[in-house]
């Protein structure tokens, strides 16, 4: 496999030139998931938290549909985010089709139930340990979300971090809804798809590898980060 | 935090500006590196913001039907001119021409090389039993394989067998035939620019059965309100317009023009 050695070097020679195009799509890459984590936070850790402590009837499916949700095909998304912002959609009038917001909109669809469902696994968890003192203390519902979010503060990060890794990666989305416009909505799985169906297989192992790498820098920067918020005692 | 990001969502352009025209197009003219080349004289000539949205022919026409786009560069002959007679273009103009090769194995399996007409050269391929590896995409070039293959062999019978349908574009089904050493139908110009070709080369070229023509639709506004008809409209100008054609013509990879301009 020749091709290897070649997308190191085109990996590293993309990255010493600092080509402008591939830092327009690393940004626009950046943008778009970092804000549909963002997005999908505000949905998903709120719905984990509810699913962790509220004990409601339908709880138990809702829980079932959200864990199954984390399995939707990313072009199935994309196909259904396409139909509703179309121009002849029910949300055509928007204008949002083939811009960054719709691909906003999309990976946030695919991004809330994965941090919604690890949100409640770990809420769940911590939520049956503090049980006793929760009740003791005479807590309400309000309450204990409150005081579990807290306190999993940096648990939850993980579940984002799941979160920000299945956007980075995800291409069958983006693309549908995205349309992979050259410097408007191409990002670097779409950038890795035209040039794979260019026969240009170092070109797109290469922007793989550089992909891979602003994944690395995400996840150590927020370890990083976590664990001096954490203090010494815990790092 | 929270307003930071917000301010990024709503950055993003909402409505189509009068300076964007968005084309839906094959794939081919943006593989092969040709908008690449024409795209920012037609910018610079015109001041538009041209966006091409590349799919395969069958989901380009369907998209613009459905009002996602404001022009056309698509290469099915018959299903353009259905899609201006259905009221959904305004007006189909020849742009240009290039045309289609049978490419596979360099060691030739079925014997296809010296077929005379592209006919027996596919009936050599179903007669061998060779693998052949198919758009099955509705694209431009799976219709025109369809139409070459009918009278000459079953393929719908053979899916799955020799015959298989890879449902992608051009050039995965160039990555597909690389890696089986099939044969496949591709477009001149996907194939000039393309890198991966393994032992693949060109077998069979040359009959006019295998001409490829590509053309150019503007959206028509009146099934289409939301559209920039104006800015489709200077743009096909300029494509058809001596300026358009020759940069079409000035196109050209590793010594090999790409596409013929042949507008009216």
């Amino acid at each position: 496999m020749p091709e290897i050695g070649d997308s190191i070097l085109t990996a590293l020679g993309l990255i010493v030139s600092g080509d402008p195009d591939l830092i327009e799509i690393v940004l626009l890459s950046l943008r778009v998931s970092l804000t549909a984590v963002a997005l999908a936070a505000m949905i998903g850790v709120p719905l984990g938290a509810a699913l962790a402590v509220l004990r409601f009837p339908g709880r138990g499916a809702l829980v079932l549909l959200v864990n199954a949700l984390m399995g939707l095909p990313p072009v199935v998304v994309g196909l259904f985010v396409y139909l509703c912002l179309s121009a002849t959609g029910p949300f055509g009038v928007f204008g949002l089709l083939y811009t960054p917001g719709a691909m906003i909109i999309a990976q946030t669809i695919l991004v809330a139930p994965i941090i919604a469902a690890l949100s409640r696994a770990t809420l769940a968890e911590m939520a049956a340990e503090y049980d006793d003192t929760l009740r003791m203390l005479g807590a309400s519902p309000t309450e204990t979300i409150a005081t579990l979010l807290w306190d999993a503060r940096f648990a939850l990060v993980t579940a984002l971090l799941a979160g920000l890794g299945r956007a980075l990666a995800e291409v069958g989305a983006v693309m549908l809804v995205g349309g992979n416009i050259d410097h408007v909505t191409r990002v670097m799985t779409t950038a890795i798809a035209l040039e794979t169906s260019r026969g240009a297989l170092p070109m797109a192992l290469g922007l793989g590898m550089v992909l891979l790498l602003l994944t690395l820098i995400l996840n150590a920067a927020v370890i990083g980060l976590r664990a001096r918020f954490e203090g010494p005692a815990h790092a | 935090m929270k307003r930071l990001l917000l301010a990024l969502f709503l950055a993003t352009p909402a409505m189509a500006q009068d300076n964007v025209v968005l084309v839906q197009s094959t794939t081919s003219t943006q593989n092969s590196g040709l908008y690449d080349a024409i795209l920012p004289i037609a910018e610079e000539a015109l001041g538009l913001d041209i966006r091409v949205v590349a799919v395969g022919t069958g989901q380009a026409l369907q998209n613009a039907e459905r009002c996602d786009g404001d022009m056309l560069i698509v290469h099915a002959r018959d299903a353009e001119i259905a899609f201006v007679a259905a009221g959904f273009g305004t007006e189909r103009q020849d742009l240009m021409y290039n045309d289609f090769v049978i490419v596979g194995p360099a060691t030739d399996p079925a014997g296809i090389a010296d077929a005379p007409d592209a006919a027996t050269a596919l009936g050599a391929i179903a007669a061998a039993a060779a693998p052949f590896a198919s758009r099955g995409d509705d694209s431009g070039t799976h219709r025109k394989e369809l139409s070459l293959w009918d009278g000459v062999a079953d393929v719908a019978a053979a899916s799955g067998t020799w015959y298989r349908e890879t449902g992608s574009g051009m050039g995965a089904t160039l990555n597909v035939a690389a890696g089986m050493g099939a044969y496949t139908l591709t477009d001149r110009a996907t194939w000039l620019a393309f890198e991966n070709r393994g032992d693949l080369a060109i077998l069979f070229q040359g009959d006019p059965e295998l001409f490829n023509q590509y053309g150019v639709i503007p959206v028509d506004p009146e099934h289409c309100p939301n559209v920039n008809i104006n800015g489709a409209q200077a743009f096909t100008d300029w494509l058809v317009s001596e300026a358009g054609q020759q940069a079409i013509a000035d196109y050209t990879l590793g010594g090999e023009q790409l596409f013929f301009p042949n507008a009216n």
